[in-house]
């Protein structure tokens, strides 16, 4: 098969907006696996390729895609997973249209080579079809890491190290290993199979993980590291940041971390089956313009809420989520408020919430992050009446391990300051990445630090060398 | 699947010993290990279970267990108490939360009510041994919801037992008995715990006093980690989150009021979900308390 590079992009097939309104299944229905080599063929195979120096984990991007024209999907897998231990994750979640795919030289002219399809595509056709055997690890090495929390930094190292011989234990805090991929990222969005394949793959490999432990609390990072030879500390962004105005306590007012849990992590969606509710709200308001601010947005779609507003302070070129969650939450009927922001929320008299007074924005000049200000228009306040909240404006740091590791350095917002290449911390045998050093990022973007520390920690459990 | 928690949660007892109290032995070789006074536990019941709060009354290191006491108030704690031994919970992860502050303040006056007597328990036992003189006031509603009263009357050097209808030992509130204590003799310390009516009204009497006081909060929460941020409180005027800056905070500064509302977030939810339950139970023939 022969194309040349005016072929379109091949479009994903998709849910119907009216009718993924309604359920928790994914929204991409997949490529087939002619769709696949359609697209593969695309790409023009460039000498130097741009896509991979975009691509955190700089996977073998022209590598795989060759595979994929050929239809050898298997061998397109293995190509992605020398670099990408969760291949079928980063398909769905990465923004790769400020990565990969804002480098692909077609970009320039036509439309880019749908590389994060492709991914998830091959991803998937392995999981579905083929399930390839658990990859054997090197020979074992006599040396322990503790990775401490399983989201997508702690995964990454888990793997690379399992895979070169290592004997590697995940101490998880909550019940379910998978960190944000599982409490966080909604199931249409990332369905949650996906990440328990990938994590049984780990734990074919000999990963031990133990749940429910919060290290920090009774067991000490130095109690870890008088059992292990390193650690890596990937505890996250769990610290839910509030507005810090009235009535942030009333009845109804969530966190994003808060709604999103009940519905991922404790499958709220499916109560009275599960045991766990969430507030099913008649008009909702999410405050933030991120991509937990969509996730928590089409979640109360899903969840039967005629009105949900989105409320942000800027405008759409401002808002700091995927363009393809922004267009997705508006096909499926989010109402956005932009240049708006919440001033108080409003309760009835039994404190449960009924309003939220927003007061209009205008872009000033622009700030320290090179966005526009916004700034109150006096005088312009106007009511939405709600009766469910959500503020999805960020996540601190979570501090229970650092309060208990006091030699363990971190910076003013409580990140833990670590060496930007082989991510090594102020503590011997201690690394760190993902959103405990960065503050909240992106998935593949603790992906990216976990495997500089795997690198990092494997040269130091070779060389002793600090 | 595999990767699930391998520690199995094993029940060594499990027994309803009032109308709408259970008190459960149950393997948490870990929790037993480390935890402290004050810390709490979050259990799941089955996989479709919820995490739920509970604090610890006790532990026995050496056998691994925990003794948990749960009033049998939603679709949770109904089932947990339809648990049997032999039988395993599907989670308990802990100790959560920061330990009590036990130091030698000089004479301390726990309050307990209700339920909230399981918490004080550990607590008034640490504060003997750090060598406190200590006085047990326990309030209940009626003689037949009284729990642990011959253990902490083997602690305290005075116990005084209340009941609101009379039924056992005096007739009226623990904040009456309080009154007449600090009336009469120096108070260094008072730790109260049972229902937010209750732990207001004794904050409101030492604050007027200037008496320090500790209560510890049970709100709304899911991960008890900080994360969800879902039982934030306010203290002093900041929002504070009971699952990592409590379960203990100063009474003086909690804002009960906001507290109280919070905790009835889930007041239709909680009804349906008990229903749909007991509906299910009547129709596998389980017996269910009602």
């Amino acid at each position: 098969m022969h194309m040349n590079e005016r072929t379109p992009r091949q479009k994903m097939p998709e849910q119907k907006p009216e009718v993924r309104r309604t359920n928790f299944n994914e929204v991409s229905l997949g490529f087939t696996p002619e769709m696949a080599k359609i697209e593969a063929s695309r790409c023009l195979q460039c000498k130097k390729p741009q896509c991979v120096e975009g691509c955190p984990v700089n996977v073998n991007i022209p590598g795989f895609i060759a595979q994929v024209v050929e239809g050898k999907f298997v061998e397109a897998i293995k190509v992605i997973k020398g670099s990408n231990s969760l291949p079928a994750v980063c398909g769905r979640v990465c923004p790769q249209e400020s990565q990969c795919e804002a480098r692909c030289i077609l970009g320039k002219k036509f439309e880019p080579v749908a590389i994060g399809k492709l991914e998830g595509f091959v991803a998937d056709y392995e999981r579905e079809k083929e399930h390839l055997p658990a990859h054997i690890p090197a020979a074992k090495k006599n040396k322990k890491i503790a990775v401490i929390g399983s989201g997508p930094a702690g995964l990454t190292v888990a793997g690379e190290c399992a895979k070169a011989g290592y004997s590697v234990t995940v101490y998880e805090a909550l019940h379910t290993p998978g960190g944000v991929l599982v409490y966080g990222i909604p199931e249409f969005r990332l369905p949650k199979k996906i990440v328990s394949y990938e994590i049984n793959a780990l734990a074919a490999m000999g990963v031990e993980f133990v749940n429910n432990r919060v290290v920090g609390l009774s067991e000490t990072l130095a109690d870890i590291m008088s059992r292990f030879d390193a650690a890596f500390v990937a505890t996250g962004a769990g610290l839910p940041s509030f507005l810090n105005i009235p009535g942030e306590n009333l009845q109804g007012v969530y966190s994003a971390n808060e709604y999103l849990t009940r519905v991922n992590l404790m499958k709220a969606y499916k109560f009275p089956e599960y045991d766990t509710p969430v507030i099913r709200g008649k008009s909702m308001a999410v405050f933030g313009g991120g991509n937990v601010a969509m996730d928590s947005a089409r979640t109360a779609v899903r969840l039967g809420c005629n009105d949900v507003h989105l409320v942000y302070r800027r405008s759409k070129e401002e808002m700091p989520a995927r363009a393809e969650e922004v267009h997705h939450a508006e096909e499926e009927g989010v109402i956005f408020d932009l240049l708006a922001n919440p001033v108080r929320l409003i309760g009835d008299e039994n404190g449960r919430l009924c309003g939220v007074e927003c007061i209009r924005m205008e872009l000033g000049e622009p700030d320290e992050s090179g966005r526009r200000k916004p700034v109150e228009k006096k005088g312009s306040e106007f009511i939405i009446k709600i009766d469910a909240a959500i503020i999805a404006v960020g996540n601190g740091s979570n501090p229970i391990l650092q309060k208990t590791a006091p030699d363990l350095k971190c910076n003013k917002w409580g990140n833990i300051i670590a060496d930007e290449e082989t991510m090594k911390t102020s503590v011997k045998g201690v690394f760190a990445g993902g959103d405990i050093v960065t503050g909240a990022a992106t998935v593949i973007q603790a992906m990216g630090a976990g495997r500089k520390a795997a690198k990092g920690i494997m040269e130091f459990l070779e060389s002793g060398n600090w | 699947m595999n990767y699930r928690d391998k520690m199995m949660h094993r029940i060594h007892s499990n027994e309803i010993i009032k109308p709408t109290l259970g008190r459960m032995v149950v393997e948490a070789p870990y929790v037993a290990k480390y935890r402290k006074a004050g810390q709490f536990i979050m259990f799941i019941i089955d996989e479709f279970g919820e995490r739920i709060p509970l604090t610890i009354a006790d532990s026995d290191s050496e056998k691994g267990t925990i003794t948990l006491f749960y009033q049998i108030v939603g679709t949770s704690t109904m089932k947990l108490s339809h648990m049997k031994a032999g039988e395993s919970l599907f989670s308990i992860v802990g100790p959560l939360g920061h330990p009590t502050e036990v130091e030698k303040y000089g004479t301390v006056v726990c309050v307990g009510g209700g339920i909230g007597i399981a918490p004080l328990f550990p607590i008034s036992k640490a504060m003997k041994a750090a060598g406190n003189k200590v006085i047990n006031i326990l309030g209940v509603r009626s003689a037949n919801l009284l729990i642990l009263e011959d253990e902490l009357n083997s602690i305290g050097d005075s116990n005084i037992t209340c009941t609101d209808d009379g039924s056992k030992g005096r007739k009226g509130y623990v904040t009456d008995i309080l009154k007449e204590i600090i009336d009469i003799e120096r108070v260094d310390l008072v730790v109260a715990i049972g229902p937010v009516p209750m732990m207001k009204a004794v904050s409101h009497m030492t604050k007027d006093a200037g008496i320090k006081t500790f209560v510890s909060l049970n709100s709304v929460m899911i991960d008890g980690t900080g994360m969800c941020g879902g039982c934030r409180v306010t203290v002093g005027g900041e929002t504070k989150f009971t699952c990592v800056d409590g379960p203990e905070f100063d009474g003086h500064l909690v804002d009960f009021d906001s507290l109280n509302l919070r905790l009835k977030t889930y007041h239709a939810e909680e009804t349906q979900s008990y229903d749909s339950y007991k509906h299910k139970c009547r129709l596998d023939g389980v017996n269910a308390h009602e």
